[in-house]
């Protein structure tokens, strides 16, 4: 009778960035989909965002990214996460930022980026089929 | 997409107090996932030694907030920390936001804190027997004190109090007079009451209802008496904060009175035996429908009770007979 594991995610803002309701909304699309959302807030540092989710075993870490910070800090969160083998969870971005950006946020290690305008159904989907396999 | 350790090696890094094992360990344990009781066996003779805090209160009323302070007093006093933290799951979706680590931030850069949140799902065997199992990890895992904070609504979070051994109720100015304070239910299972926002209006009455409550009820020589202590656990300057020196003292006298009259053991009885329970009955419920499954003969005796043929404690008796007392 054992239960289907729960898709566990972190939510978090990094940085100065002030600018909490698309992550706030994207947490409960999460939560309505069934997943149990560990909301972290803004003005998070990357040690922090990663010790967190070590410690609530997370199966995805979710940036949300207004303040043109996403260059910036997106390499310092993949450098903290491979510091400490943090490597079996999905890194998500989203927020708001140039289309051109994108390809440079995923060579940095962002598995997918959604940006404001992305479906719900295209985030929850992408959640389940890239954590479940 | 999980990489996967054995379940003794886990076991055996999670008593090198390893945070990573500690939370897979969690997460196996939370799921129900086959390992399950095989973890508890091995974790079991590491725990029994923490001091085990519970927190509740209604939302709002500054639980985190103030645990966050708590953590601050227990680290000042050389001792590691586990905070396990429950918020309410959808009932429509069954997804959760889980949004107390906000509020829990003073030490997210301290390694002798781990702090780990937990839905409250709807849990096979209960949510105070999943709350026990991560509280006993976090044991193993090292940590002097536990704390537990929980919403407090509903029989189920009492229960999950009941584990603690020193237990905190929060309460705010404005929450009722001293007849919902008189009235069962939470308020019995403080060891401490705190009410907190003592800055704001109608702290003073608050306190006074509180303290005429308490002081209707009827104690023994020597038992423990609630004790009220009013904070302000969020201040914009760390000097408007109030009420948690003299919260955490009043906890360790708690401690000490446990300590002193024994009471302590009682305490660890009646959780074991609260424990076993729980344990009993979620297990006799698996064996029961495992018996069943494929027969056709839930089915059956579920319509034999709507078409009023039968009755549930008969057909209990029945199913007992069959697959309990002949040995199946």
């Amino acid at each position: 009778m054992a239960t289907k594991k729960k898709i566990k995610v972190l939510v978090t803002k990094v940085g100065l960035d002030g600018h909490d309701r698309g992550a706030k909304v994207v947490s409960s699309l999460l939560k309505e989909a069934g997943m149990e959302v560990i909301y972290l807030g803004m003005f998070q540092r990357p040690e922090g965002i990663v010790k967190a989710a070590i410690d609530e075993d997370v199966d995805v870490i979710g940036l949300s990214y207004l303040s043109g910070e996403h260059l910036i800090f997106t390499p310092k969160i993949v450098e903290e996460m491979k510091k400490n083998s943090v490597d079996d969870v999905l890194l998500l971005a989203g927020g708001t930022f140039p289309a051109e950006d994108i390809p440079t946020m995923e060579e940095m290690g962002i598995d997918k980026v959604f940006r404001a305008g992305s479906l719900t159904a295209s985030i929850v989907d992408y959640i389940k089929t890239n954590v479940e396999e | 997409m999980k990489k996967k350790l054995s379940t003794d090696e886990m076991v055996k890094r999670l008593l090198a107090s390893d945070r990573r094992s500690a939370a897979r360990l969690i997460t196996l344990v939370e799921n129900e996932m086959d390992d399950h009781h095989k973890v508890m066996s091995l974790v079991y003779p590491h725990t029994g030694k923490a001091m085990i805090l519970g927190i509740t209160g209604a939302g709002g009323a500054g639980k985190s907030t103030l645990t966050d302070h708590l953590i601050g007093k227990f680290r000042e006093q050389g001792n590691k920390v586990g905070v396990v933290v429950v918020d309410p799951s959808s009932p429509f979706s069954g997804g959760a936001f889980l949004g107390d680590r906000i509020r829990l931030q003073s030490h997210s850069q301290d390694d002798g804190v781990y702090i780990r949140s937990m839905a409250s799902r709807g849990y096979l065997g209960g949510l105070s027997r999943a709350t026990y199992d991560v509280i006993r990890i976090m044991e193993a895992m090292g940590n002097e004190v536990v704390i537990v904070e929980t919403l407090g609504a509903g029989q189920d979070e009492v229960d999950v109090i009941h584990i603690a051994h020193t237990c905190l109720v929060l309460v705010t100015p404005g929450m009722g007079d001293d007849i919902q304070a008189m009235k069962a239910g939470i308020m019995e299972i403080a060891d401490i009451i705190v009410l907190n926002k003592a800055d704001l209006d109608g702290a003073d009455r608050s306190l006074r209802h509180l303290q005429g409550a308490l002081t209707a009820g009827s104690f023994e020589e020597g038992e423990w008496m609630p004790r009220v202590v009013s904070t302000v656990s969020a201040a914009s300057k760390p000097e408007d904060l109030q009420g948690i020196d003299e919260l955490a003292a009043t906890i360790a006298e708690h401690q000490a009175y446990l300590r002193k009259t024994r009471a302590i053991d009682q305490v660890k009885y009646n959780r074991v035996e609260q424990e076993l329970g729980l344990i009993f009955k979620d297990e006799l419920q698996k064996i029961i429908f495992k018996g069943l499954k494929g027969t056709g003969k839930k089915r059956e005796y579920i319509e034999s009770i709507i078409e009023q043929q039968d009755d549930p404690y008969s057909v209990v008796k029945e199913v007992l007979n069959t697959y309990l007392l002949t040995g199946e």
